[in-house]
């Protein structure tokens, strides 16, 4: 099974990757952009075929490891 | 003093580390490579040095913190035993749970190199005894991820329990955003965890601890450490 874990910062914590990002948009004439936020995508492929397993053992990866829930929110996605 | 110095792959401060509690305590350290799962017995002091551990992979310190000496680590600190990180050091021990909050990327997102102004705010503690409360040190940090946060209430609480123990400062101790290289909140350089025995700090004192270099502000940081223990022991 193929699975998506997307972690990105919390609302309200500064992002000083995602700002440089946003003033090289618009430096590069890419208009009409309000923001930008950097976050973090990974691909997992999941053994066996229990949806419901999966989403529980992601959700401890992305607790144990792939996010600091001090500052970043995740979101896990079973994509079948 | 026994000092244990804990190894990641990617850590480079863990040889100035030793040398400086060598120099200092007269004792050398313990080396501790990072798949071990016990720390060798009597150990007083731990210390996380500086570096990329892991190539500062996913997030800085996130792989280290999840070593398997780890635990050793948090057994150590939970039974009030001192334990110091520097630098990577302070980003492990926050990504550990050892201390609150997270070391985010240096608000001018450049990497640092140079020496800073730190104001000791107290001198009541394990590791500042060596200080007077009030006092301005100047050693160097080299990092780019050193901008501490966290929640509005951690910080309150940091602040209201006195847990901040150094803070980038004027060369007279003022605290000035022009000070604060990094962008961290509150100026905020090294902390204490609740008990007062965990300190994480971004600059390096261990690397102004000889004459030779030019200036020693960083060996009262160690010698307080020895002195604390001598006194308890």
């Amino acid at each position: 099974m193929k699975a998506r874990v997307t972690v990105t910062l919390k609302t309200g914590i500064l992002d000083p990757q995602g700002k440089a990002i946003e003033g090289a948009l618009r430096s590069l004439g890419v208009e009409g952009v309000a923001s930008v936020r950097q976050g973090k995508v990974f691909d997992i492929e999941i053994e066996g075929t229990d949806a419901a397993k999966a989403e529980a053992l992601l959700k401890q990866a992305a607790d144990k490891l792939l996010a600091n829930t001090v500052i970043e929110n995740y979101r896990v996605e079973v994509v079948g | 003093m026994k000092a244990a110095v804990v190894v990641f792959p990617g850590i480079n401060r863990e040889r100035d580390m030793a040398r400086t509690l060598k120099l200092v305590s007269g004792h050398e350290p313990a080396m501790v490579w990072h798949a071990e799962t016990a720390l060798p017995a009597g150990t007083d002091l731990v210390v996380i040095p500086g570096g990329f551990s892991y190539g500062d992979y996913l997030r800085c310190g996130a792989i280290a913190a999840r070593a398997p000496i780890m635990d050793a680590v948090r057994a150590h600190a939970a039974k009030g035993g001192l334990t110091l990180g520097v630098c990577n050091g302070f980003q492990i021990l926050c990504e550990a749970g050892l201390l609150p909050g997270v070391l985010m990327r240096n608000a001018q997102l450049r990497f640092i190199c140079r020496d800073v102004y730190l104001k000791v705010e107290r001198s009541d503690t394990p590791f500042t005894r060596g200080y007077n409360a009030g006092q301005v040190i100047r050693v160097p940090v080299a990092h780019g991820e050193g901008n501490y946060i966290a929640d509005g209430e951690t910080i309150a609480r940091l602040e209201g329990e006195g847990r901040v123990l150094f803070r980038y400062s004027s060369p007279d101790g003022m605290i000035d955003p022009n000070w604060n290289h990094n962008g961290a909140i509150n100026a905020i350089a090294g902390i204490l965890s609740d008990k007062s025995n965990v300190l994480g700090m971004m600059p390096h004192p261990e690397n102004h601890v000889e004459t030779v270099i030019g200036l020693t502000d960083g060996r009262g940081l160690f010698a307080g450490m020895v002195e604390h223990l001598a006194k308890a022991a």
